[in-house]
C-alpha cells in the first residue's frame, strides 16, 4: 500500500478511490434501461453493459439504473437518459453498437440525437 | 477476466442488530443469487454498519435508487436478484410501510423515521463498509487530520473545538475544548489521549454502532486530538462483550497505519500516534474515567477521588484526555468545516446533535440522530412512530440507569444537556426508554436501582450502602408493606448519597427514583397508602378473579393454572383460591371468554361456594 505522505497526496487518493461509493453519491446524471423481459430478450443486458464499459472509459459518473416494462416492448432497448434540469429524452432500438455515439453526443458534447429518439418528457410530466 | 463496473451496491446492514436478525445469511444468500443472475459484476454488495432503524432489521439499501428493504429474509433474495437488481422493479411487501396510512415508502429517504433525523456524527455509518478504509476516504476521511497537521498548530485545533461549542458525549456534557486545553497545558510527558468506549447502559448501543460501522471516525479524532494535546498513544478502552466493534477497530486500525495516516511520521509530519485497544470486562463502573484509566493500568476497575482530574494525573499518573466515543467521532467534522458550521446545528448552548437508542414501548425502536433542541414528542411520535399497541404513553427515561423519568407533561421540553437536568433527567450516554400505561414506575424504577446497585464497586460507603438500602424500601413498596415515612426515608438516603459518594455511579444512582417520586408520587402513595398498584403489575398488590357473570363454566383456566387454584366444573362458576394464587396470570391469558378480571385495590364479588353458571347474583 503506498504511504500518503501529504494533504495533497490524500486527495488524489480520494480521487483515485472515490468510485468506490459513486453509486451511493448523487450525481446529476441518470441512464436508465428498460429491463423487462422484453428489453431482455431485445438484448438490453447488452446494451447496458456496453453503457457501463463506455462510462468507465470515459471516466463519466452517471448513474446506471434498469427499469421495468413501460408498455413500448417493439422499441426496445428503450434507454433514457436523465440530466438535472433537462428533459428526460428516452432512445429507442438501442444497441451496443450505438452507445459510444450515444454518450458521445449526448453526454459529452450535449445534443440530443433525434433520429433515434422516441419520446421525451419534462421533469414536470414525469412528477419530479 | 475483466474489471467488474458496479452499476449498483447492494448495502446489507452487518450492524449487531440486524446480524442477530439474520443479516449474514441474507448476505451469503445474496451473493450466492448473484452469481446465479450472472451479475457479480455489476452489482456489489457491502456490509455497512447500523442504519438505525434495527426494529425493522435486517434492512437493506439498494444504490443507485435508494431502495430500502425491510425485514429481509434467506427466502426474499432471489426475488430481490430478479425483480430489482436486473428489472429495476421495486418488491413492494419488502418495502416500509406507514402504519397509519398503509401506505408504502420504497426510498430512504422518504421513511419518516428519518426524516427527522439528522445524521452528523453517524453520517458513515451505514453508508460505507467499515472494513474498508478507501471508502472513509472517498468520503472525505483523513482531510481533517491531515488539514490539522499541516495547516494548523495544535493551540489552532483546540481553539476550533472550543469554539465549536462541542460538549462532551459521555454525558456529564464538559466543554471539550476546555477538556483538551487542559491536557495540553498540564505538565509532564508523555501525555495520552483516552476514549471511553465502555458503554454499560443497559438498552444504550450508540457508542457500539458507531465503532462497528465508522471506525476511522473514532480514530481519526483521537489523533487528532493527539496533536493538539501532544500525546503519541491513544487507548480505546471496549469491553469486551463487542466483539464485532473491537475486530473493526482493530481492523480499521491496521489499515490507518498501512497508509501511514497512523503510526509514526504521519502525512510525513514529525507528528506520530500509536493506537492501542484496552477490552474491558464490562463492569460498569468502568465507565467512569478514573476506574476506567485505573481498568487500562491493569488494576482493579474502581474510582478514586478528583481532583487532580485526568488531564493532570491520569493514566499512569501522566496528563490524559478522556472523551467519550461521540466527542471524538464529531471533531474530524469540525476540523473540515468549521467551527461556525458545528454550532449553527442543533440548541445554543449544546450544539451539534445528540443520539439515542430508542427503545421500550415504541413502534420504531433504534439508533437515531437528532439535532439538539429537538422535542421529547418529535423523537418518540415523529420518529419512533408513538406507542405501540394503542397504549398510552406514560413516561420516557433518559441517560439510562442513572438518569431520569420525564412524564406526559414534559414530552414538550427541549432535549438538550441544560434542559433535561433541569428537568430531572440527564442526557447521560443516550438511551431512551419509552413505557406505556402499563408499567408500574415504582417497579420500573426498582429495576434500574437493582442494576445500579448490582454495579457499585463497593469502595465508598454512600454508593454501597445507600443502594441498597433504597432497593430495600422500593420492594417493601412494591409488596405492600411500604409506609409513608419509607418515601421520606429514600429522599434522605438519595441526597446523602448524591452528595456523599465518590463518583458518578453513587451520586447518580438515586437518579431515576427521585425523578419518579417527583412526577409520579400519587403511584408510591396509591401503593402504600391504599395497598393499590395503579398499572397492576405488583404481583403483591394484584388478585385475580373469575367474573361470575361472564364465567361459561368452560374449566379452561383451572386446567391451565400452575398451582391448581381454580375450583370449578363443567358449567359451574369457577371460583379463585386467593390463597393459592401466584398470580402468575395463566389464567387471564388462556380464557377464550374474557372472564378474568385483574383488579388492584378492589374487590370483586364472586359466589362462596361452586354454582351453575347464570345463577349468580350480588
Amino acid at each position: 500500500m503506498p504511504q500518503v505522505k501529504s494533504l495533497d497526496e490524500l486527495r488524489k487518493l480520494r480521487e483515485q478511490v472515490k468510485e468506490e461509493i459513486s453509486t451511493r453519491i448523487e450525481t446529476g446524471t441518470t441512464i436508465i434501461v428498460g429491463m423487462g423481459t422484453c428489453g431482455i430478450a431485445a438484448g438490453a443486458r447488452d446494451t447496458m453493459h456496453a453503457i457501463l464499459q463506455e462510462l468507465d472509459k470515459r471516466q463519466i459518473s452517471a448513474h446506471v439504473r434498469t427499469v421495468g416494462c413501460i408498455g413500448m416492448c417493439a422499441r426496445e432497448p428503450l434507454v433514457d437518459i436523465e440530466q438535472a434540469g433537462k428533459p428526460r429524452v428516452t432512445y429507442g432500438n438501442v444497441t451496443p453498437d450505438m452507445v459510444p455515439r450515444l454518450i458521445e453526443e449526448h453526454l459529452k458534447n450535449g445534443h440530443v440525437i433525434e433520429e433515434w429518439v422516441v419520446g421525451r418528457k419534462t421533469t414536470d410530466e414525469i412528477g419530479l | 477476466m475483466t474489471e467488474p463496473i458496479y452499476r449498483a451496491d447492494v448495502l446489507v446492514c452487518a450492524g449487531t442488530s440486524c446480524e442477530s436478525s439474520g443479516s449474514r445469511s441474507v448476505r451469503a444468500a445474496l451473493d450466492e443469487e448473484l452469481a446465479k443472475a450472472g451479475l457479480t459484476d455489476e452489482v456489489r454488495v457491502v456490509e455497512t454498519g447500523c442504519r438505525g432503524f434495527c426494529s425493522m432489521g435486517p434492512v437493506m439499501i439498494i444504490y443507485p435508487e435508494g431502495v430500502f428493504y425491510c425485514q429481509v429474509k434467506v427466502s426474499d433474495v432471489p426475488e430481490i436478484v430478479e425483480e430489482t437488481l436486473l428489472k429495476g422493479r421495486v418488491v413492494q411487501r419488502l418495502v416500509f410501510t406507514e402504519t397509519e396510512s398503509q401506505m408504502a415508502v420504497p426510498y430512504y429517504e422518504d421513511i419518516p423515521f428519518y426524516q427527522k433525523q439528522l445524521r452528523v456524527t453517524l453520517r458513515n455509518c451505514g453508508v460505507i463498509d467499515p472494513t474498508n478504509i478507501d471508502e472513509y476516504i472517498a468520503r472525505g476521511g483523513y482531510e481533517a487530520l491531515g488539514k490539522a497537521l499541516s495547516e494548523m498548530t495544535p493551540e489552532q485545533v483546540i481553539e476550533e473545538v472550543k469554539a465549536s461549542g462541542l460538549r462532551g458525549r459521555g454525558g456529564a456534557g464538559f466543554l471539550v475544548g476546555l477538556k483538551w486545553e487542559f491536557t495540553a497545558k498540564a505538565p509532564g510527558s508523555p501525555k495520552y489521549v483516552v476514549c471511553n468506549a465502555d458503554e454499560g447502559d443497559p438498552g444504550a448501543f450508540m457508542d457500539r454502532s458507531l465503532i462497528e460501522g465508522d471506525p476511522h471516525t473514532l480514530l481519526e479524532g483521537m489523533a487528532i486530538c493527539g496533536y493538539a494535546v501532544g500525546a503519541h498513544d491513544g487507548y480505546v478502552y471496549c469491553r469486551a462483550e463487542y466483539p464485532l466493534a473491537i475486530k473493526h477497530l482493530k481492523i480499521a486500525i491496521e489499515q490507518a497505519e498501512a497508509y501511514g495516516l497512523l503510526g509514526d511520521n504521519i502525512f510525513g509530519t514529525d507528528f506520530s500516534f500509536h493506537m492501542h485497544i484496552k477490552e474491558g470486562a464490562g463492569a460498569f463502573v468502568c465507565g467512569e474515567e478514573t476506574a476506567l484509566i485505573a481498568s487500562i493500568e491493569g488494576r482493579r476497575g474502581e474510582p478514586r477521588p478528583r481532583p487532580p482530574f485526568p488531564a493532570v494525573s491520569g493514566l499512569w499518573a501522566k496528563p490524559t484526555n478522556l472523551n467519550n466515543v461521540k466527542s471524538y467521532a464529531n471533531v474530524p467534522q469540525i476540523i473540515l468545516r468549521g467551527a461556525p458550521w458545528f454550532a449553527s446545528i442543533g440548541a445554543q448552548r449544546s450544539p451539534g446533535t445528540a443520539i439515542f437508542a430508542l427503545t421500550g414501548k415504541v413502534r420504531h425502536t433504534g439508533l437515531i440522530e437528532v439535532p439538539m433542541g429537538i422535542t421529547l414528542r418529535e423523537i418518540i411520535y415523529d420518529i419512533g412512530g408513538g406507542v405501540e399497541n394503542g397504549k398510552k404513553f406514560k413516561a420516557v427515561q433518559t441517560g439510562g440507569p442513572l438518569g431520569g423519568c420525564l412524564p406526559e407533561e414534559q414530552l414538550d421540553l427541549r432535549v438538550d444537556f441544560d434542559s433535561l437536568r433541569q428537568a430531572g433527567a440527564v442526557m447521560g450516554s443516550g438511551g431512551m426508554i419509552v413505557v406505556d400505561e402499563d408499567t408500574c414506575m415504582v417497579e420500573f424504577t426498582k429495576y434500574f436501582l437493582t442494576f445500579a446497585t448490582a454495579e457499585s464497586c463497593g469502595k465508598c460507603v454512600p454508593c454501597r450502602m445507600g443502594g441498597r438500602r433504597m432497593l430495600e424500601l422500593l420492594t417493601k413498596i412494591t409488596d405492600g408493606r411500604g409506609e409513608m415515612k419509607d418515601i421520606d426515608e429514600i429522599e434522605t438516603i438519595a441526597a446523602a448519597m448524591a452528595s456523599g459518594s465518590l463518583c458518578s455511579l453513587g451520586q447518580l444512582t438515586p437518579g431515576p427514583v427521585l425523578s419518579t417520586l417527583r412526577y409520579f408520587r400519587d403511584e408510591f402513595i396509591a401503593h402504600v397508602q391504599e395497598h393499590r398498584c395503579p398499572s397492576k403489575q405488583c404481583a403483591a398488590l394484584v388478585q385475580y378473579y373469575v367474573d361470575p357473570v361472564a364465567c361459561k363454566g368452560c374449566g379452561i383456566c383451572a386446567r391451565n393454572c400452575p398451582t391448581d387454584a381454580i375450583a370449578g366444573g363443567r358449567r359451574m362458576i369457577h371460583i379463585i383460591d386467593q390463597e393459592k394464587c401466584v398470580k402468575c396470570g395463566t389464567c387471564l391469558e388462556v380464557c377464550p371468554f374474557d372472564s378474568i378480571l385483574k383488579v388492584s385495590g378492589d374487590t370483586v364479588a364472586v359466589p362462596s361456594e361452586l354454582i351453575p353458571i347464570g345463577t349468580f347474583s350480588q
